[in-house]
């Protein structure tokens, strides 16, 4: 009975074997090599961190007392970028995110905006893809329309050139991808099929367009568009730049979706001619359906893409959120303080692009996990 | 039934039918709708194309690439070649095209061992290597290009003139004025002995196959890099010593407001360096570590079975397999770098799309200057990817 003077319950691992030491060891302090490269690390990242925070926090200047000549900001300029001078987001925040809108009219493009991240959302639920999001987005576009024209219902009518700032962007990005990815499967449909004529048209749109930088499309809109039309008809600025980037989105994502119609097994084309489906019974069946969903994680990382390059309407001057915010800071009283302004309009870039991202790799690991064992 | 067998099998085509002009005839209905697509598209671009011909007839602008003759008249910051306002358009663009192609070979080269080294970094079993380079790799990847390239121009004309400029080295100067690195005074000695040190390369390339070919022969591995070292760095040291050893660094001085000698990056170009490297790196570090997670694990326990060692495994068994995920992507990747840098026009750089801006601008050749645009990013692309489709054919795998 000499067993019952020892403890019989179940033992404890040894601390060097599980919880958080053992992890340690293994993760950080494996080896003289490990240990070194996260001493340095850890170093790097805590300087970074310090010297973050002083500058954003601690050192920052959050307002800046104003006087009949507009906002003095000697203060901030005496920090000499010592410190974060916040006070210019806290002036100018308004005209980064809606440009020259009219000022009591601000409520409608942020409610526009509200509307695009709504629709942004209802689309990325899988248990509203079907046809009837269509719908959705025609409802939703249409509504967008009239809160930034106004005209009706009594909301008195804002001509398209005072537009500017965030709406602009979601206004580029969001139409582009509508109109860019049907022409997109069409043009991929058209790049696989077996007449040479429309082969050939396809192969030449797709691969001139994506030999050549957005920029140079952007230019052939802002300055070559008026001479294709004629006289007399003139098209508005954003419209052109709109135009530039759905074509040059459709090449893009023309790409991706090829590459889901030659993923699809070869038996799927030939069990659907074999049931006597016309082409675009085939298509719209049993080829389109299964192939768009093999590549909507690219898809969204494509989306990414453009909505960063939305930004590029810069150099041709249209409004965009960039724009305001280089905009903002020409005013002789807030010159210098680029970083406070570029920290906060990447910051709604990173917001945007940061949630397609974790979206997309969530979809990626859901619609691949039949083939994870 | 033993001949039957012997007789050769024909593949076997379908019968060729006569064409019934009947529209239930499928190759009738193709014919019928490529003429419809062809007509239409011809017919927009004959549109257009009148449209066009009148409009510059009514603005009297004369087409056509006349203009290049004339004198451009618009100054350049910075060209690797002797140019002044005086010279010809075509001289400021030629100007502009090698300012594109300083930037992107630089640019490709540096982005492509920063993308692989955060790659790698990526994959490290140091959990907080591998997440600050996940960090790095998100938020690089979540910004426009263009607005980090306006925050790196904003930052470097931040910096305090050259009088306070920072000198973190000797001889390295960072101030608003860019940056500024000494230079070797470049003498006869040094051409000898570049030249030798490429004539090196070749010769090791050539010593290298041979070797191979005798270790196909006769299974003896040689060693290669005794000869390769010899050739390639000790022979140029010698003739360069041979010819007086000459050793003169010539380091920026302030003279007045800005610095004199050495090497001068100016801030246009440093901006969009960085932009573009850190930027691009950001995505051939996914390149990089998705080319090594696709080489199975078998693979390496394969080869550590064989008793090899951990240098041999990663360079005659990871690589060779990660490179052929990896070549297609970063492909891409160069052209897209390639057809970034046109974003230098916003900060001023001039590159080739900045000075034909300006050009078109001056003279109103619209149509001319987007076309040249257009023609330059096509035959970079097309070259880049001919060069990098060799590469891939070459390491691709040799199947039956």
């Amino acid at each position: 009975m000499s067993d019952a003077s020892i403890s019989t319950g179940p033992r404890k691992s040894p601390i060097t074997a599980v919880g958080p030491i053992a992890w340690a060891r293994a993760n950080l302090f494996s080896g003289w090599l490990s240990t070194a490269v996260t001493l340095a690390m850890g170093y790097l990242l805590i300087t970074m961190a310090l010297s973050f925070i002083d500058w954003a926090f601690v050192k920052a200047i959050w307002s800046v007392p104003s006087n009949a000549q507009g906002p003095q900001t000697q203060g901030c300029r005496d920090l000499q970028g010592s410190g974060a001078c916040w006070a210019v987001i806290g002036e100018k925040h308004r005209f980064m995110l809606f440009g020259t809108y009219p000022y009591e009219q601000h409520w409608r493009p942020a409610l526009a905006c509200v509307l695009f991240v709504l629709l942004y959302i209802i689309s990325a639920v899988r248990r509203f893809w079907r046809w009837e999001l269509a719908l959705i987005w025609v409802g939703m576009l249409t509504a967008i329309g009239v809160l930034m024209w106004g005209g009706v219902f009594g909301l008195p009518h804002v001509p398209q050139e005072r537009w500017g700032g965030l709406p602009i962007t979601l206004i580029l990005a969001t139409f582009g991808l509508a109109f860019a990815f049907p022409l997109s499967i069409l043009v991929a449909l058209g790049r696989r099929s077996s007449l040479p004529a429309i082969k050939v048209l396809c192969v030449l749109y797709v691969e001139l367009i994506r030999g050549v930088p957005l920029i140079s499309l952007l230019f052939m809109a802002s300055v070559m568009f008026p001479l294709f039309l004629p006289e007399g008809m003139n098209i508005d600025k954003l419209l052109r730049a709109q135009i530039a980037i759905i074509l040059f989105a459709g090449a893009y994502l023309a790409e991706v979706v090829r590459g889901g119609l030659q993923a699809l097994p070869k038996g799927q084309y030939e069990a659907a001619d074999a049931m006597g489906l016309s082409f675009w019974q085939k298509t719209g069946l049993i080829i389109l359906p299964q192939a768009l969903r093999m590549v909507i994680p690219p898809l969204v990382n494509t989306f990414i893409g453009f909505f960063k390059d939305t930004s590029l309407v810069l150099i041709i001057g249209i409004f965009d959120l960039l724009t305001a915010g280089k905009t903002a800071i020409v005013e002789p009283a807030w010159q210098g303080f680029g970083v406070e302004v570029y920290v906060f309009i990447g910051s709604i870039y990173l917001v945007f692009c940061y949630a397609m991202s974790k979206y997309s790799r969530g979809l990626e690991a859901e619609l691949n996990r039949h083939r994870q064992r | 039934m033993s001949d039957t067998a012997s007789v050769p099998r024909y593949k076997r085509l379908p019968p060729k039918r006569p064409l019934r002009f009947s529209w239930s005839d499928e190759r009738v209905r193709g014919i019928f709708w490529q003429i419809v697509v062809v007509a239409a598209v011809g017919s927009m671009i004959y549109w257009l194309w009148s449209n066009t011909s009148h409009n510059l007839a009514v603005r009297r602008i004369a087409t056509g690439f006349g203009f290049l003759d004339r004198e451009a008249g618009l100054p350049i910051a910075e060209s690797l070649i002797p140019y002044d306002p005086t010279n010809t358009y075509a001289r400021a663009l030629f100007v502009g095209l090698l300012n594109t192609l300083k930037v992107a070979v630089i640019g490709i080269v540096l982005a492509t061992i920063l993308g692989t080294a955060i790659g790698i970094a990526r994959l490290s079993n140091n959990f907080l290597l591998s997440r600050i380079a996940g960090a790095y790799i998100e938020i690089i990847r979540d910004l426009p290009l263009l607005l980090q390239l306006l925050f790196w121009y904003t930052i470097l004309q931040g910096l305090p003139g050259p009088r306070q400029a920072l000198k973190p080295m000797e001889g390295v100067v960072l101030s608003n004025r860019g940056l500024k690195l000494p230079a070797l005074v470049w003498e006869n000695p040094h051409t000898a002995a570049l030249v030798v040190c490429l004539l090196g390369v070749v010769a090791t390339w050539v010593y290298a196959r041979m070797a191979r070919a005798k270790q196909m022969a006769d299974g003896q591995p040689r060693k290669v890099w005794p000869a390769a070292l010899g050739m390639i760095l000790v022979l140029p040291a010698v003739v360069w010593y041979a010819l007086g050893a000459p050793w003169e660094i010539e380091y920026p001085v302030l003279r007045g407001f800005n610095f004199r000698g050495g090497i001068n990056v100016s801030p246009e170009y440093f901006a969009l360096l960085i932009g573009l490297v850190t930027y691009t790196a950001g995505f051939i570090a996914e390149v990089v570590r998705a080319g090594i997670m696709s080489v199975s694990h078998g693979q390496v326990e394969a080869a550590q079975a064989l008793g090899l060692k951990q240098g041999p495994v990663l360079r005659l068994i990871v690589m060779p397999q990660a490179l052929r995920v990896i070549i297609p992507p970063m492909t891409s990747n160069y052209l897209n770098l390639t057809k970034n840098s046109s974003l230098a026009v916003a900060i001023g750089y001039q590159d080739i799309v900045s000075i034909t801006n300006t050009t078109l601008n001056q003279t109103g050749q619209a149509i001319e200057g987007i076309a040249i645009i257009m023609v330059v990013y096509l035959s970079i692309s097309l070259s880049i990817s001919l060069f990098m489709n060799w590469y891939n054919a070459r390491i691709a795998l040799v199947e039956r």
